[in-house]
């Protein structure tokens, strides 16, 4: 799911911008899967690992199902954001959160991406 | 089209300081005072008011807090870190109803709104009709450091919006969302991490909830389903250690209801209005 990110949001204009500021390299793990996300002023390229020693700004990182049902269409409560996952340890974000929270909305949104491809639909 | 609401200013003492509140109003009828979010202000009640349903029984006031939306912070604000405390946050709503003469309103407050319904039913039942606590319980569990609300390196209202935006809804329509989110990007510096210092930096209200008499101040707990924050079980499990006290999830709902979702919140509401203006 992740790989096709780049194509589902570089073509978005309202995200670049908001991405505009940002250029930082991040790992997202999917269970034992490893993407690392480049983002260079607002666009984006994903790239699946494994990596060696490669540098990345933060890590967020939740087990398969976990991405599965964030991406469901609607998400379930509690899988709907990336807070509501790590506020129940189903996600985690880790390394230098400033990048990450100086560029929040554009994070949330992108890793949410994969949810406009029309996944399972969510309870409630 | 002109809106039915009307905003004023009114200048009050709390906490022994002077402060400027402004305040929206609509309708006649049995006083209810709204009270907003953290990081947000009275414009988060702008459906309520605009109800035709709710303003033919009710007077609805919705303020904004002090430091929030077009209330004036107090003088010397420049040098101080805003805290809010319940005991200012209780003594804010009591001014209020008091200046406007009002006579014993329903008081509907929203998360830290909510928080305070619950710490006027058990200190000031005496002074309502009835309360209502959307998004409200005794005990949260935090879930983010709120130092990320407020320094220099990270945009204030960009950072408050992106925290909450997953509050919202899914089933939201988009307008109302993003309507919500924008509310929280205007805040002033420091506001939102200063309402939650009550929620956080206070004990909880766990050991003294079981103290709220309802007999004396019907009390009604509303959550919406997809609320992480104030979770569903959060409220009821504060409903469940309240006699009398009613708890509803709200389906379909996040923890902005009135301002994410009218329609959905409508539906919810009415019924509970009516029948604290059936009884009151």
């Amino acid at each position: 799911m992740l790989e096709r990110i780049p194509e589902l949001l570089n073509a978005d204009e309202g995200f670049v911008r908001r991405g505009r500021f940002m250029s930082a390299r991040f790992l997202v793990e999917v269970g034992d899967k490893a993407y690392s996300v480049a983002v260079e002023q607002g666009r984006v390229s994903v790239e699946e690992g494994p990596f060696l020693l490669r540098s990345h700004a933060f890590t967020i990182s939740a087990d398969a199902g976990d991405w599965e049902r964030h991406w469901a269409d609607p998400p379930p409560p509690g899988w709907q954001d990336l807070f509501a996952m790590t506020k129940d340890n189903r996600a985690r974000v880790e390394g230098d959160l400033l990048p990450f929270m100086q560029n929040l909305q554009y994070v949330k949104d992108l890793l949410a991406a994969p949810r406009r491809l029309g996944g399972r639909a969510g309870r409630d | 089209m002109i809106e039915p609401i009307i905003g004023r200013y009114l200048h009050l003492t709390i906490g022994g300081e002077a402060h400027r509140l402004y305040f929206e109003e609509a309708g006649a009828g049995v006083p209810l005072v709204c009270i907003h979010t953290a990081g947000a202000d009275a414009r988060q009640w702008r459906h309520l008011l605009n109800d035709g349903a709710v303003t033919n029984r009710f007077r609805v006031i919705a303020p904004d807090l002090p430091w929030h939306g077009k209330s004036t912070p107090p003088p010397g604000w420049q040098d101080r870190e805003y805290a809010l405390s319940s005991d200012g946050f209780m003594e804010t709503v009591l001014a209020l109803a008091d200046a406007l003469d009002l006579d014993r309103p329903v008081f509907m407050g929203c998360s830290i709104g909510g928080r305070i319904a619950l710490h006027l039913a058990l200190e000031h039942p005496h002074r309502f009709r009835a309360i209502v606590g959307l998004e409200a319980a005794a005990r949260q569990r935090p879930w983010y450091d709120t130092d990320w609300l407020d320094r220099p390196d990270v945009h204030g209202g960009e950072v408050c919006a992106a925290l909450i935006s997953g509050l919202v809804a899914p089933q939201a329509p988009d307008e109302y969302r993003h309507e919500t989110l924008w509310q929280y990007k205007t805040s002033g510096p420091g506001v939102f991490k200063g309402d939650l210092h009550f929620y956080r930096k206070e004990p909880d209200l766990s050991a003294r909830i079981g103290n709220i008499d309802t007999s004396a101040c019907p009390l009604y707990l509303l959550t919406g389903s997809h609320d992480f924050s104030c979770t569903p079980e959060d409220s009821s499990e504060t409903a469940a250690a309240i006699p009398g006290a009613r708890f509803r999830k709200m389906h379909g709902l996040g923890h902005f209801p009135m301002s994410e979702n009218p329609a959905r919140f409508r539906e919810e509401i009415l019924p509970v209005l009516e029948e604290i203006a059936d009884h009151g």
